[in-house]
């Protein structure tokens, strides 16, 4: 085979602005963090991310040991057992691959190993989908993963950026999930701006286990058998990690936004147009770009409503999530899943909202509404439906209040 | 574990019975069973379970199974609401090694044979020995309790291809015996007929009752020649996080789980007929054999499952020979390395193998060793 030697000067680096998809976003995050191994089996939507890493290890951009496993259970085992002998890792799936993985998601969660993934989020099978839908993400949210979601590309790469640093913090060693919608963030194109390595490795620590690397010259054992003698003080112990991951956060955000100059307010929580608001959308990921579009129509007309976009599901910020929404009279969650026989028959994120606020003296009227499931846009009319029902719903209406609304489906 | 003892009580009995892990599963389950069937024939609602811990079941493996029976079933369900009973009326070990101690593969730690049994409950055990020789391997007893010997060898009924040996009949004729409240001899006579339709059956229920010999124990009466093993439990602030252990080191001998509670045939080493031919270090299943200076090998017994695989492999006639556990003296026998006994008194030592083995010390004659020889090594061929 002949071999072609390549030299290349070296090139003084730039912040840059590339236009690049949700995927091609979280792949340039991959080179940036020097991650050592990724594991990739394909699956629409996450696959983008497969093929951009692909090809900027093809074109000599990026150096990871790239293994293509031969199903989901095996890609999320062999970067738990990576992760567990000292390399940064990433991985990622979608919909029913990420139910695949199942079994080795909840261990990697239990043994507290640092793994950060994608999760594309699609509709689950059956009926056979590739459309948006959060119950992928969401099947894992009583398991100890960390759950961001983003709204753009660039948020995207910068939730990537932070979750090696926030998963890997001693003081928390667990998994991370980042949510991104597909096709609405994985396959669209955005102008990205593209961190320098310099700057990455100022934010970003190399990745320590301390002693619980696996290694011969460190000998342990991981993972044992343990009975009920064991297993309540394993568990609380994991639930500390997970406590203490809401200051990480905080303070990885803080770190983020002194070096790249980017992040927003507050680390869990997007504000848009809530300062004198009397009612607010609620809702994770992308829909928040066809609701802000509503929430510009409706000002207009002079009704008084805005937007708070959660960015972490879990840890669930739960004071911020109460501080914020007992400001307003009515509230109305947009839930991109749906969780059947649930109570009020609502989403997980109408659910979970509803009882962060249910011990404060001044909560706000909250109604659900499922809205988008299989990647379906939310229009322009279904936003002023919602609109009105939240209204309603904020005037005392009980035919509105306390119920979940299907919005935009045949009857 | 709890270590709080609570006052004898008359709504219900509790029956424990501790068995080799698989091979006496069976034997056990057909006890505990048959105590809440036989004391239902009488009106009385009861339970009969398995310690879940102990499964799956390791080869010889001290476990546990269960039998409750109550006055009613609200008493029941007190019984029920346990993950497993901290306080038994009875006792019963199947297997007179057993009395020995204790040691399940959680990480319980090794536990006296009466460690759950109630101030002046009952301590079965089958056996061929005499109530004194089966006392004088147990713990020193800290309540008095009465020890019940049923004559019989351990038993392995009930496992495949072994025949029925009517151990569980007369495990039960014992338990009427001891416990005749609860447990009446004519509703376990009724109840074997029944289910065996077989006189002989019934026959050794009533050889239970009858020929089991009941012998009271004192407090301070018993061994403590045992080791103890007990452990701390950590904390979720103290323990290691991401479920990490420390691992053994090379070479280094697990000090929490020690293997020996599942022995109950003992390899005893004539080292005068040794022929340092390393077979048993390299079969042993569990790594227990070390190198002594002059080149012999020898048992560490802490960690001995006494398998026999050592006895099978050594070429040389009587040179390991398996030695029942029981006729060891917990004290001077204990666990302890035994060549430094051999390197510092070759004739007392032999005479100590012989005592144990009842085979001689003396090297086979030439003639003896070399057919020896043939025969072990003819099957390779």
């Amino acid at each position: 085979m002949a071999v072609t030697e390549i030299k290349t000067a070296p090139l003084k680096e730039v912040e840059t602005e590339q236009l690049l998809t949700g995927c091609e976003a979280i792949a340039e995050a991959i080179r940036l963090a020097d991650v050592d191994v990724m594991a990739a089996y394909p699956i629409r939507p996450y696959d983008g991310v497969m093929q951009a890493a692909a090809k900027l290890i093809a074109n000599g951009k990026m150096d990871v040991e790239y293994i293509v496993a031969d199903g989901e259970h095996s890609q999320f085992e062999i970067v738990k057992h990576a992760s567990a002998v000292g390399s940064r890792v990433f991985v990622g799936s979608s919909g029913v691959g990420w139910f695949y993985a199942f079994e080795a998601i909840a261990v990697t969660a239990g043994l507290r190993l640092p793994v950060v993934a994608i999760c594309g989020n699609r509709a689950l099978d059956d009926p056979g989908a590739f459309g948006t839908e959060h119950n992928d993400s969401l099947a894992v949210r009583d398991l100890g993963w960390l759950l961001p979601w983003a709204e753009t590309a660039q948020e995207s790469m910068d939730l990537a950026l932070m979750a090696w640093r926030i998963a890997e913090d001693k003081r928390v060693s667990l998994p991370i999930a980042i949510g991104l919608d597909g096709a609405f963030l994985t396959h669209s194109q955005q102008l990205v701006k593209v961190p320098v390595k310099a700057a990455v490795d100022e934010f970003l620590p190399p990745y320590d286990l301390g002693d619980r690397l696996l290694h011969p010259d460190n000998p342990i054992t991981i993972a044992p058998q343990v009975d009920q003698d064991w297993l309540m003080e394993i568990r609380r112990q994991n639930d500390a990690a997970m406590r203490s991951a809401l200051d990480v956060i905080t303070e990885a955000h803080a770190d983020f936004k002194r070096i790249f100059g980017r992040g927003g307010d507050s680390p869990f929580l997007d504000e848009y147009m809530t300062d004198d608001a009397e009612v607010v959308f609620f809702g994770q990921g992308t829909l928040a770009l066809p609701m802000k579009v509503a929430i510009r129509r409706l000002r207009k007309q002079g009704h008084k409503v805005g937007l708070v976009r959660l960015k972490w599901f879990r840890p669930f910020p739960t004071a911020e999530i109460v501080k914020s929404l007992s400001r307003f009279k009515a509230v109305g969650v947009i839930d991109r899943d749906y969780s059947f026989g649930s109570p009020y028959y609502g989403g997980v994120l109408y659910n979970e909202v509803r009882s962060a606020l249910y011990s404060h003296p001044k909560r706000p009227t909250v109604v659900g509404f499922i809205a988008g499931l299989g990647g379906r846009e939310i229009e322009q009319p279904m936003a002023n439906e919602i609109f009105e029902k939240t209204v309603a719903a904020g005037r005392g209406d009980l035919t509105v209040g306390d119920q979940c609304h299907w919005i935009g489906v045949r009857a | 574990m709890s270590q709080t003892v609570t006052a004898p009580t008359t709504t219900d009995i509790t029956i424990e019975v501790v068995y080799r892990g698989i091979f006496q599963k069976t034997l056990a389950q057909r006890i505990c069973r048959s105590v809440v069937l036989a004391a239902r024939r009488r009106g009385s609602p009861g339970t009969a379970f398995a310690r879940y811990g102990d499964s799956p079941e390791r080869n010889g493996v001290p476990a546990k199974q269960f039998a409750v029976v109550a006055a009613d079933d609200t008493q029941l369900e007190a019984s029920m609401a346990r993950y497993e009973p901290s306080v038994t009326d009875v006792t019963v070990a199947v297997d007179d090694t057993l009395v020995k101690g204790v040691e399940s593969w959680a990480w319980y730690g090794r536990q006296p044979i009466w460690k759950t049994t109630k101030p002046d409950g009952f301590v079965i055990v089958t056996s061929d020995k005499t109530p004194d020789e089966i006392v004088a391997q147990t713990d020193t007893a800290v309540r008095p309790y009465t020890l019940a010997v049923v004559p019989g060898a351990a038993s392995f009924a009930g496992l495949w291809v072994y025949k029925d040996d009517h151990t569980d009949w007369r495990v039960l004729g014992a338990l009427a015996k001891v416990a005749p409240d609860w447990i009446r001899l004519e509703d376990v006579r009724a109840l074997v007929q029944e289910q065996t339709k077989d006189p002989n059956a019934v026959a050794s229920v009533q050889y239970g009752f009858d020929a089991t010999v009941l012998r009271p124990v004192a407090v301070g009466e018993g061994t403590s020649g045992h080791e103890v093993l007990q452990f701390e439990k950590p904390g979720w602030t103290t323990m290691r996080p991401g479920i990490v252990v420390d691992a053994r080191k090379p070479g280094e001998r697990n000090p929490f789980y020690k293997k020996y509670g599942a022995r109950t045939m003992r390899p005893v080493v004539n080292f005068d007929t040794c022929i340092k031919c390393t077979m048993c270090w390299l079969d042993c299943p569990d790594e227990c054999f070390e190198v002594t200076p002059t080149g012999h090998y020898e048992v560490v017994y802490e960690a001995c499952i006494g398998c026999g695989i050592c006895a099978q492999v050594c070429p040389v006639k009587d040179c390991i020979v398996m030695v029942d556990e029981l006729k060891f003296d917990p004290d001077l026998d204990a666990n302890k390395t035994v060549w430094p006994q051999w390197q510092a008194d070759r004739g007392t030592y032999n005479k100590w193998f012989e005592a144990k083995s009842g085979v001689s010390a003396a090297p086979k004659s030439a003639k003896a060793a070399a057919s020896s020889g043939a025969a072990a090594t003819g099957g390779e061929d």
